[in-house]
């Protein structure tokens, strides 16, 4: 067992977090997102330059061969930063499309745009009715010619109208015995019939309801096999969960130091509140749940590579169940301890806090991956 | 990182299942799982069996009688022998006053000590608490005077566990009344045969004889039962308590626990199905699954961390922590088992240990998932109290 990173792997977070640090001061990162897209072109560029849009994809089809750690590493850094450019949607979910369903074809036609940051993607999987559950798919997909049409609504695709291209779900058939058969395909965000209507979310990046209507999708940008994609849909969300708590642990770590600094620096009754035992305690208890986070991470993130598909799901599931309350718990008491100056959006603890809530949104919440566990014959012994 | 088990390291854990499969008698296996603590008997049997393979002992330096085991391996054994139910060492001899005789004692203290302790000759018990020394042990007041050979000892010790087993106690006492009061203490070794020894039982709220009072009345030390240097006593205390962190979170035997929760929730009904099929309880089950799981993974980033670096013997704030959720986890465990059993775990049952040979017969439901329950109150009180571990981490990790 080795806990430790590589050489290669600190050097990867030390650059990210130096070009983040230099450029995603809270200022920075209030202008960027008041800018019409919500986020940075230059950043994007560096993110590109760096390697970053390159990482996970194999070197045989125009990437770095990044691990799934290394997807890790990178995250804890960005949701450090609380970064505003597409890269979850675009290099996360949208490379995990191109990972582990696109043919050989695919990959060579697209990973090399996206690793240069010329193409962005998104993957819109839910629906107004759906909630977390990603075979409650009423968008159709109908066969036209060698091509198909798809038609339907998706609700929070998150940075839906900063994409090219979206990667979509919709039913090829009827359900049957409770199962519907799932396609996955990508769509021109400038096609014919392709609606977007972007929005802002809590946590400050952008999502978008996107509706189909009759869109023209070519044979070549079919994902999977029409009907039976489910499993890659399921393995797509399953790798961007893992990195989404690596993201929410940068978060959590950087709301813990905020408040420790805070209770430092913010004197009450003729010093510093640092002295008070009760927001001592408190933040302690915010150190635990950070360090129960961190592991929980990591078993994810190493549960990815199993080959027992349920397992793995599983693994995830219980490591977005942990993140969820522990990340709630960080981030209610990180407010709490910061008193009034917690509350404003003057204050950077509680943009980390909104993205934490959000995090827990997305994907399924605590409540929902328990549930799912509770249905199946998980156990983690 | 590469937070895969090594092959060999998967082929020790391998020998170790087969080695308790082995030896581990049946009986005594039974009786561990059920009971609170493993009886006297039960616990020197099985000391003496690993004593004889050369395992009582593996977390000793090796010129002692230790395995020479790296930390990840240390943590396997321990997992599979709580996991598997074997009698647990009681900390006070193999991981508490040996370490300090080893690192701080004379030859001939390590001479005489150290084999006794490792074959369990001789059961230790540790006086440090005092009725008016708890979380705040330093202000201790058991008094030791110097009187030619000996020191003539007087005073109280509290809480003193399965005193009534011991042959001999280490102790802090105050040897300087007049230095700052972490400056005059020291570390003493007594014989539970001199006289002026008293020990009393405390009855603690699951019905059991766990704990004593000590009552020392002009108890004669012989000076060459000293540790170290006199004065030093309060350093050799912190060394010790910085000991304890491999084993402190007992993660094999909250996995026990889990094992007997799912086992009886299969056989407790509730609405015409079995309990284990309630998803109400299975998600407060998986809660705690998934809490030890996160538990598991931060202890073995502490052995791996461990076993690059090499214990630096100081008290690790990394402990603190494992304390803290630790404690939580064996609480809620103990707490789901007796809610699985339900109402028949309301019957009170022979839970004093000295009869714990007689619940053995006991059909299941008729186990000590309630005493066990009070018991585990404790758990969050001892070794230092989850508040006192809390203030730990605000100072000592988080600059506070």
């Amino acid at each position: 067992m080795d806990f430790d990173l590589s050489e290669e792997q600190n050097i990867l977070k030390d650059s990210i977090g130096r070009l983040l640090s230099d450029k995603y001061s809270f200022e920075k990162r209030r202008h960027y997102q008041q800018s019409a897209k919500g986020w940075s072109d230059a950043l994007w560029s560096d993110y590109a330059g760096m390697g970053l849009l390159a990482l996970p994809f194999a070197e045989e089809d125009g990437g770095l061969g990044g691990s799934d750690v290394d997807r890790m590493v990178v995250s804890e850094v960005l949701g450090k930063a609380l970064i505003l450019e597409p890269y979850f949607a675009t290099v996360i979910l949208g490379g995990s499309v191109l990972r582990h369903g696109g043919t050989p074809e695919q990959r060579a036609r697209l990973v090399p745009q996206v690793a240069e940051g010329a193409l962005k993607l998104a993957f819109a999987c839910l629906e107004p009715q759906s909630r977390y559950d990603l075979g409650d798919v009423e968008t159709r997909a109908e066969q036209a010619g060698d091509g198909w049409r798809v038609t339907g609504k998706k609700t929070v695709v998150i940075h839906g109208g900063s994409a090219d291209r979206i990667f979509v779900t919709a039913r090829t058939g009827e359900t049957a015995d409770g199962k519907t058969p799932v396609g996955l395909f990508l769509v021109d965000a400038t096609a014919a019939g392709v609606a977007i209507d972007d929005y802002l979310t809590h946590d400050g990046l952008r999502a978008a309801d996107v509706t189909f209507d009759g869109v023209a999708v070519s044979a070549q940008d079919v994902f999977g096999t029409p009907g039976e994609a489910l499993p890659l849909v399921q393995r797509v969300v399953d790798e961007a969960i893992a990195v989404l708590c690596a993201e929410a642990l940068g978060a959590m770590t950087v709301m813990l130091d905020l408040t420790v600094d805070y209770l430092k620096v913010r004197n009450q009754f003729g010093g510093p509140i640092a002295r008070f035992q009760a927001l001592q305690h408190r933040a302690s208890e915010m150190y635990v749940a950070v360090e129960q986070a961190r592991s929980m991470t990591l078993f994810a993130t190493a549960m990815l590579a199993s080959p027992d598909d349920e397992e793995r799901s599983n693994a995830v599931r219980a490591a977005k169940f942990s993140i969820g309350r522990e990340g709630r718990f960080v981030g209610e008491s990180a407010i709490q301890l910061h008193g009034g100056i917690g509350m404003t959006m003057e204050n950077a603890v509680g943009h980390y806090f909104k993205r934490m809530t959000m995090i827990d949104l997305l994907f399924g919440d605590s409540d929902h991956h328990m549930a799912a566990l509770a249905d199946s014959n998980a156990r983690f012994g | 990182m590469d937070l895969r088990f090594s092959d060999e390291e998967k082929e020790f854990r391998q020998e170790v299942r087969r080695f308790l499969a082995d030896n581990l008698p049946d009986d005594i296996r039974q009786r561990t799982a059920e009971a609170i603590h493993a009886s006297k008997e039960d616990l020197v049997a099985w000391t003496r069996i690993l004593n004889r393979k050369g395992w009582a002992v593996p977390h000793w330096p090796v010129e002692h009688g230790g395995t020479g085991w790296d930390p990840t391996r240390l943590y396997i054994f321990q997992e599979e022998t709580q996991r598997h139910a074997a009698p647990q060492p009681i900390a006070f001899g193999v991981t508490m006053v040996a370490p300090v005789i080893y690192t701080f004692g004379n030859d001939r203290q390590k001479k005489t000590f150290l084999p006794r302790i490792a074959n369990l000759d001789d059961w230790w018990c540790q006086g440090f608490s005092e009725p008016g020394a708890g979380s705040d042990l330093a202000s201790l007041s058991t008094r030791a005077v110097r009187d030619g050979d000996h020191y003539v000892v007087n005073g109280q010790k509290t809480w003193t566990t399965l005193a009534q087993n011991a042959d001999w106690m280490f102790a802090l006492v105050r040897t300087d009344p007049q230095a700052k009061k972490q400056e005059g203490i020291s570390f003493l070794l007594i014989d539970m045969c001199s006289p002026g020894i008293e020990v009393r039982p405390i009855i603690t709220i699951d019905g059991c004889h766990e704990v004593n009072e000590v009552f020392l009345t002009d108890v004669r030390v012989p000076v060459a039962n000293l540790v170290g240097e006199e004065n030093r006593g309060w350093d050799y205390a912190k060394f010790l308590l910085g000991n304890e962190r491999t084993n402190i979170a007992r993660i094999g035997t909250s996995k026990l626990r889990l094992e007997q929760i799912r086992r009886s929730a299969t056989k407790q009904m509730s609405g015409g199905r079995p309990l284990l099929e309630d998803p109400r309880f299975r998600e407060k089950l998986l809660a705690i699954e998934i809490d030890l799981k996160g538990l598991e993974l931060t202890q073995l980033r502490v052995v791996s961390a461990d076993a690059k670096r090499g214990n630096t013997g100081r008290p690790d704030p990394a402990s603190s922590i494992l304390k803290i959720k630790a404690t939580e986890i064996q609480q809620a465990t103990m707490l789901l088992h007796m809610q699985v059993i339900g109402p028949q775990a309301a019957a009170m049952n022979a839970t004093d240990m000295e009869h714990a040979d007689l619940m053995a017969h006991q059909p299941e439901f008729a186990s000590k998932a309630a005493a066990r329950y009070f018991n585990g109150r404790k758990v969050t009180i001892y070794g230092g109290s989850s508040e006192v571990q809390k203030s730990i981490v605000a100072k000592s990790v988080l600059g506070l």
